[in-house]
């Protein structure tokens, strides 16, 4: 009730959106990893473990349910120099959850199941801004649901799998070249918005116990694609005598969600204290356009190069256990950028960044635990462009300017375990 | 242990993370830049000062675009745009005759006398032309406008008009000795264009004058006269040449009167009508044929191929004369009427078009149509010449081209001897625009009609990017020479040409 205060002012004074990773991966699948960096494939404390890693849920001796609700606010700001334009985000308020579930069958196997939404963006730029033609505003989401096995397979080894199926949407507006209006001057756009498009992917994990103190993991979630087919573009404000060629139609896309390989090792460092480091590789050099192709053959099929290129983040993260009710957490991490010179396009307006996080979990009893996390990530300050417009003319428009972005995420969660 | 005191001092706990995170929320919402473009703060006027801004000069001044002028186009004209980035650094307020509406086009008395704006029309998307939008005109000329303009441009004044007692004068308009655009915001009958613009005391001005003195003839094809020596331009035709005589003589009067209040000022150089896609969107030789289609155009020319052989004028006049079809892409055939005059032995004076002619862009319309819709050897510019009005040729193109260089020296030499003046060369910068296209910042535009985003639908004056564009230009003009430091604007969100 009073706990709800102070979202309440942050989401009255910020323009927000995702808190994002690069590209459009977002990492908040867990309260108790989102305080230490986000560093969990080597931890084995939590639920969390379905998503990060499944190896590690046979660590876990009670039935738990962990879920948590973040709000997540993000503004970025663009400006150019020579042109004196400049404009902001004002995207809404994002809030992904995740829940998940973790059940002994015995002593070496349990089974659980993860909802969870690693991939998201919504960035809302001004109707019409300098880059309107590249985007107006893009909301993306794709929520996981995860069913897993995990399995112990010697004192040292267990090892989970779980397939996960993916559900997802889009929805972009841009305008269509860089100068048609219609008689009233209004901006010739589209909206593409797809919905219930859905696939399949898997996570992986082991987990490896050098001693008492100190354990690897390995995670690997496979690549997916989110194939929209025969859902709706709709045309706006086209002039009367184009009309013909600009029907509301069908379009067809694909877009990639890329797998995911993070290793990383945990030590217990004290009685208290535990340390944790992830090496996140993020495959995206498998986004290599978007490619829209349209029902209605008068529609050009829209080619947008994006050229990403893998990435990889660091993260550095500490739990410390203050006493019984109270474990604090901290951690920073290092996101580096998949986005080329050249094919820096204003959907996704992220450079590198570094993350700083907090969290806390208070034990109210054996059962009832309530987590607390912080998130302050800041992006590099950019200047790049985007050379890869054809607009109606035939003329390549290239886009630039100079781009900052921030971003931060409050995170309440609850585990019940018994 | 007291739970119920652990229990206090935790809620208070979480009251502290609470307020940490709600701290974080208020402090760090926007990224800033470390030089933000908004900082107002960076811009000065240097030693310019913009409290009394006047511009003064013809349709280029006023925004007309699409062959109209209409409120969108003013609002858009290149010194309101100015006046606006001015606002930020100590400009006053910016006044403009604003027409009644945004279709364009005039009444006098409640009779159309000027067409609606053009905008891309046709029957299905891959068949669109320009076109004047459907509406009437609400603009009435007879409804003269109160108070003073700081936008003084006129569309279709050239030089020596604004100097004319009576060019404002409302029951001139018909007659065609008043212009119905100065007419409806005159101070009075009796006053010039110059006369209301020095009155203003500008403290900062920009002269943009003799575009029309050379266009006018260039648009219709040279069907004018080449008015060189003659002193008295009330002589003149509408269609005429002006004498650079004439031109210098009124424009440093006119420059005398701008700077009497003692401001500074710009003067902007005259482009070429080469630079415009006006004379560079049609082909000289757009007539595409096949092999059966040029033997049966050639027959219909033999008689006249052979009359010149035998009509005694020089080898070189008959090979420049003599026409010729082939397979591929054909020159217009077009009239010359410097050609020596045969016509008396029955040989019009006409030959095939060379590249170093212009064709102007209303004869797109008309070039491979039939000009007897029921006798398929009419095809215009092949069985029928184009017109001596269509079609500007090499030696008009050097009569222009004289007498805007002309123009233009004058000009520079004004500018040069007078520290307040500074010279805005817009004749190099269409000319390498032309050329080369320009990157905006935001993007490129190109001068090719329509598409390329500089000139608007009549092909001669600039769209609203087009004058944004050219605004950021005079702005690096007014930093490099005066020293202010003003706001750029981006000419992305200014439009382009508008479709039906």
């Amino acid at each position: 009730m009073k706990n709800t205060l102070p979202i309440v002012l942050i989401t009255s004074v910020c323009a927000v959106s995702i808190a994002h990773a690069g590209g459009y991966r977002v990492s908040l699948q867990g309260q108790k990893a989102q305080g230490m960096a986000h560093a969990g494939v080597a931890m084995s404390e939590s639920a969390e473990a379905v998503f990060f890693n499944p190896g590690a849920m046979t660590d876990i001796d009670k039935g738990e349910f962990t879920g948590s609700l973040n709000a997540t606010l993000g503004t970025s700001v663009y400006q150019n120099e020579d042109t004196g334009a400049s404009a902001e985000t004002d995207s809404p308020l994002g809030t992904p959850l995740n829940a998940y579930f973790s059940q002994p069958i015995s002593d070496d196997l349990s089974w659980g199941v993860g909802v969870y939404t690693p991939y998201g963006s919504s960035v809302e730029w001004e109707k019409d801004w300098a880059g309107s033609h590249l985007v107006n505003d893009i909301s993306l989401a794709a929520v996981f649901i995860q069913p897993t096995l995990s399995y112990r397979i010697n004192e040292s080894f267990s090892v989970g799998f779980g397939p996960a199926y993916v559900t997802g949407g889009v929805e972009f507006n841009r305008n269509i070249s860089t100068s048609l209006v219609d008689e009233n001057g209004d901006r010739a756009n589209v909206t593409l918005d797809a919905s219930g498009v859905d696939a399949w992917g898997y996570n992986i994990g082991l987990l490896y116990k050098l001693s008492d103190k100190t354990q690897f993991g390995v995670n690997y979630r496979g690549e997916v694609t989110l194939e929209a087919r025969g859902e709706s573009a709709e045309f706006d404000n086209i002039p009367t005598s184009l009309q013909a060629a600009f029907p509301d139609t069908t379009f067809d896309a694909d877009l990639v969600l890329p797998a995911e390989l993070t290793i990383g090792v945990s030590h217990r460092a004290t009685d208290k204290m535990t340390v944790a480091i992830d090496v996140n590789r993020t495959y995206w050099d498998a986004y290599e356009e978007l490619r829209i192709e349209f029902d209605a053959p008068s529609v050009p099929t829209s080619v947008n190069p994006r050229n990403y290129h893998d990435s990889n983040i660091v993260r550095f993260g500490m739990q410390y256990d203050y006493n019984d009710s109270w474990t604090h957490r901290a951690g920073i991490y290092f996101d580096s950028s998949p986005i080329s010179d050249g094919f820096f396009a204003p959907e996704t307006p992220r450079n590198d960044s570094i993350g700083y996080t907090y969290g806390t979990t208070y034990r109210q009893s054996d059962k009832l635990s309530f987590d607390f996390s912080l998130l302050y990530l800041t992006f590099s300050e950019i200047d790049n462009s985007y050379d890869f417009f054809v607009d109606s003319g035939g003329v390549t428009q290239p886009f630039s300017g100079t781009y900052k972005t921030n971003a931060y995420n409050v995170g309440f969660g609850l585990t019940y375990a018994y | 242990m007291n739970i119920q005191n652990d229990k206090r001092q935790s809620f208070k706990k979480i009251g502290l993370v609470f307020a940490v995170a709600a701290a974080i929320g208020l402090t760090g919402c926007d990224p800033e830049f470390s030089n933000s473009v908004d900082d107002t703060s960076q811009f000065s006027a240097g030693d310019a000062d913009f409290a009394r801004f006047v511009a003064v000069g013809d349709s280029l001044t006023a925004g007309f675009a699409d062959s109209a002028l209409y409120i969108h186009g003013q609002q858009n004209s290149y010194p309101a745009i100015l006046a606006q980035q001015f606002a930020l650094v100590g400009g006053g307020a910016f006044t403009q005759p604003l027409m009644n509406d945004n279709l364009g086009g005039l009444l006098l008395g409640g009779n159309p006398i000027a067409a609606t704006r053009l905008v891309l029309t046709g029957p299905s998307p891959d068949a669109l032309s320009p076109a004047p939008i459907s509406g009437v005109p609400t603009t009435e000329v007879q409804d003269v406008l109160n108070g003073t303009f700081n936008n003084m441009g006129v569309p279709g004044a050239k030089s020596f008009h604004l100097g004319f007692v009576g060019y404002g004068d409302v029951a001139g308009v018909a007659g065609g000795t008043a212009n119905p655009y100065y007419a409806r915001m005159a101070m009075s009958s009796v006053s010039t264009m110059i006369a209301d613009a020095a009155n203003q005391g500008p403290s900062f001005f920009i002269l943009w004058i003799g575009n029309n003195d050379t266009l006018s003839y260039a648009t219709t094809g040279g069907i004018g006269v080449d008015q060189l020596g003659n002193l008295d331009p009330t002589t003149y035709g509408s269609n005429d040449l002006t004498d650079p005589s004439v031109f210098a003589s009124v424009f440093s009067q006119y420059v005398t009167a701008l700077t009497a209040a003692g401001g500074k000022g710009i003067l902007i150089t005259l482009p070429d009508v080469t630079s415009i896609p006006y004379f560079t969107t049609v082909p000289f030789n757009a007539i595409p044929m096949d092999q059966a289609t040029a033997d049966a155009s050639n027959a219909a020319y033999v008689a006249y191929n052979g009359g010149l052989q035998v009509s005694g004028i020089p080898a070189a006049e008959v090979a420049q004369r003599t026409i010729n079809f082939v397979a591929g892409q054909n020159a217009v055939v077009i009239e010359d009427e410097t050609l020596t005059d045969l016509t008396g032995g029955g040989l019009p004076s006409i030959r095939q078009a060379t590249a170093d002619d212009l064709i102007v862009l209303p004869a797109s319309a008309t070039i491979g149509t039939l000009a007897d819709p029921m006798n398929p050897a009419s095809v215009i510019g092949v069985g029928v010449a184009l017109g001596d009005g269509d079609v500007l040729t090499a030696s008009e193109i050097a009569l222009v081209a004289a007498a805007n260089t002309a123009y233009n020296t004058t000009i520079a030499g004004i500018a040069a001897g007078n520290p307040d003046l500074v010279l805005f060369d817009a004749a190099a910068i269409f000319a390498d625009i032309a050329v080369n296209g320009i990157d905006y910042g935001s993007g490129i535009a190109t001068t090719t009609f329509a598409t390329g985003g500089l000139f608007s639908l009549d092909g001669v004056h600039p769209t609203a990017r087009g004058y944004a564009i050219l605004s950021n230009l005079i702005m690096e003009t007014i930093e490099n020479e005066f020293g202010a430091v003003l706001q750029r604007v981006d000419p992305g969100a200014y439009t382009t040409t508008f479709v039906e």
